[in-house]
């Protein structure tokens, strides 16, 4: 990221006038759609979570009472918050590292020098990606289906029985992993084909020379020219797994029994079924710092190592 | 490192010179990536296939891979459930509109940002830089609560106006407009043209696979979106395709009903997105690589 201004040839006073009045021109429309609905709501959510604001607020919403840190101090005392939470991190813990685990296997297989139906791979390994999260979500519910589901049907068909993947409080969750690895995996795959792209053939070579092996390779070469690559998988995976939300809300609704409630979908059914507007606003902002958090510290465990 | 260079279609593919590879290694790769590719497209086939069962084959056990008699029934019944062509509109409304709007106002300020110098461009810069970090779910709720009191629900401008102009936009447009050489824009300075002129006419001519680019990410995110419609909609009528869909399958007195019709409506949203997808798909993994590579 560049932040050094152009540097153009001496401007002279009119000229940089005018461009004064063209930048904050072309700034406007940007500027006035960020402030109405981002920069205000971000702070609003802010006071709103310190606020009991419910749904009578939704039409008058400076009748909310204050309640200071109450919303906060009840989330974690809420058992059902804490499993949520945990939920989340569940499915982070898991899903992160097998997601870039996954994307980084395909990657290195479609670039290790394969010369026919290349891209014919990749682009298979990437529609997943393409498609809209509810559908792959509608369509894996079925391909789960204890009962004409493909994997059942599979089971049927090789004779062994198969279990109610989303109706067990053990296995939703790691099905809903799964879903989500297979879903993902081709952005990685994209992202890490660009980096390994951009290793130079001759470090390879040298490699070689030296009498390096394909794993001392990978393991010498591969993984640390790969490192800028990796921490922006990992923090941009991250961030989006956080924040999971489709996947429970169409295939087990938070269950069975909470185990596939996360903090995205107990906020929005705290804010839009209850209206418990004030708590809900609480969650998002505990959210939000966890992102921040996990990505600070994904910033220095990657970044560091190179230095 | 940077997405400063557009025009280069294809990086030369290493690791080929490099490597000399023997059968076997071939062959255990091409075995990988076959496995892969069938686990990564069974969903979709399973999909499609279904699509298309009569009842009898949905509930058959062992199951029936290819069916037995191909019908439309699924479709039909689909169609009599929800007005999917309705919903089909409002997503292609919202999206067209969003994309033509990201396109127009993220190319101005990514131009602003690349090559004019004006007072508080670095503010203007940082906020960018943060928008691009925050999370939509921070602002969901009060941005409900403003659309409620301005009467923005079941509309398209408020389906719309909070997608608008994404910093994402910005940043890529800034970032493929720097590699524009100053002197070109300077001579057209030095000969008078206004900078209105030198955006529409110098500017944004060079930047079109920059535009491609973003206009496939700003389609494909509107059309798959889903959490702020689910909010700002409650009129059928007004459902994009992915709520209707959600909402057919969540809702227990419908969802019952035939997962032979649910998935006549998961092929209906994925279809359009996966043909265009793969007719521009290297404009999309490219996009993604650049983008992403920073």
């Amino acid at each position: 990221m560049g932040q050094q201004a152009p540097t153009g040839p001496e401007l002279r006073p009119d000229r940089l006038s005018r461009q004064n009045l063209a930048g904050w021109l072309y700034s406007t429309p940007f500027l006035a759609l960020f402030l109405t609905f981002m920069a205000f709501p971000i702070i609003a959510t802010l006071l709103m979570s310190f606020t009991d604001f419910g749904l009578r607020n939704v039409t008058h919403p400076l009748d909310a009472r204050f309640v200071g840190l109450d919303n906060y101090t009840a989330l974690f005392g809420d058992p059902k918050f804490m499993k949520a939470l945990f939920n989340t991190c569940y499915f982070v813990v898991l899903g992160v590292p097998l997601t870039i685990g996954s994307g980084l296997v395909a990657a290195v297989l479609l670039n290790s020098g394969i010369d026919r139906f290349r891209t014919f791979f990749r682009v298979g390994f990437y529609v997943p990606v393409v498609t809209a999260i509810v559908a792959v979500a509608v369509i894996w519910r079925f391909v789960l289906d204890p009962s004409e589901g493909l994997i059942a049907g599979l089971g049927a068909q090789l004779g062994f029985s198969t279990p109610d993947f989303l109706a067990s409080k053990a296995l939703a969750m790691p099905s809903l992993i799964v879903m989500a690895v297979w879903r993902n995996m081709g952005t990685a795959m994209v992202l890490f084909l660009a980096g390994l792209q951009a290793i130079p053939v001759e470090v390879r070579e040298a490699a070689k020379l030296d009498g390096a092996g394909a794993f001392q390779e990978f393991r010498r070469i591969t993984v640390p020219l790969l490192r800028p690559t990796m921490l922006y998988v990992a923090v941009m995976t991250t961030i989006g797994f956080l924040n999971v939300f489709e996947e429970p809300f169409v295939m087990t609704d938070g269950g069975p029994g909470d185990s596939t409630l996360t903090v995205s979908l107990h906020m929005y059914k705290e804010g839009f079924s209850f209206f418990h507007m004030g708590s809900a606003s609480a969650m998002a902002y505990v959210l939000f710092t966890i992102v921040l958090a996990v990505t600070l510290l994904q910033f220095r465990l990657l970044k560091d190592k190179t230095r | 490192m940077s997405a400063t260079e557009p025009r280069t279609t294809r990086p030369p593919k290493p690791g080929r010179t490099a490597t000399s590879r023997r059968p076997g290694t071939t062959a255990l790769t091409y075995t990988l990536l076959t496995v892969g590719l069938v686990v990564m497209s069974a969903p979709f086939l399973w999909m499609a296939i279904s699509a298309f069962k009569t009842p009898k084959d949905l509930g058959a056990s062992p199951p029936v891979w290819i069916p037995t008699e191909w019908t439309l029934a699924n479709f039909r019944e689909l169609l009599d459930l929800m007005d999917i062509a309705r919903n089909f509109m409002n997503s292609a409304v919202v999206a067209v509109v969003v994309t033509v709007c990201n396109l127009v106002f993220c190319s101005m300020l990514g131009y602003a940002l690349a090559k004019l110098n004006f007072a508080g461009k670095k503010a203007v810069l940082g906020v960018v830089l943060g928008a691009l970090m925050v999370p939509g779910n921070l602002m969901l709720l009060p941005q409900f609560v403003m659309m409620s009191k301005m009467g923005l629900l079941d509309s398209y401008a408020g389906l719309i106006l909070p997608f608008a102009a994404g910093a994402f936009g910005v940043f890529l447009m800034r970032q493929f407009m720097m590699a524009i050489p100053d002197e070109l824009l300077e001579a057209a300075r030095i000969d008078g043209a206004g900078e209105w002129y030198i955006f529409w006419r110098i500017v944004l001519p060079l930047v079109k696979p920059a535009l491609a680019t973003l206009s496939i990410f700003v389609f494909l995110g509107s059309w798959n979106n889903f959490l702020w419609p689910l909010v700002a909609t409650n009129d059928p009528d007004k459902y994009t395709l992915p709520v209707a869909l959600a909402t057919f399958a969540t809702d227990p007195t419908k969802a019952a009903g035939s997962n032979g019709v649910l998935m006549a409506g998961a092929f209906l949203v994925v279809l359009p997105v996966v043909a265009v997808f793969l007719v521009l798909q290297r404009h999309f993994t490219q996009g993604i690589a650049t983008s992403g590579l920073k």
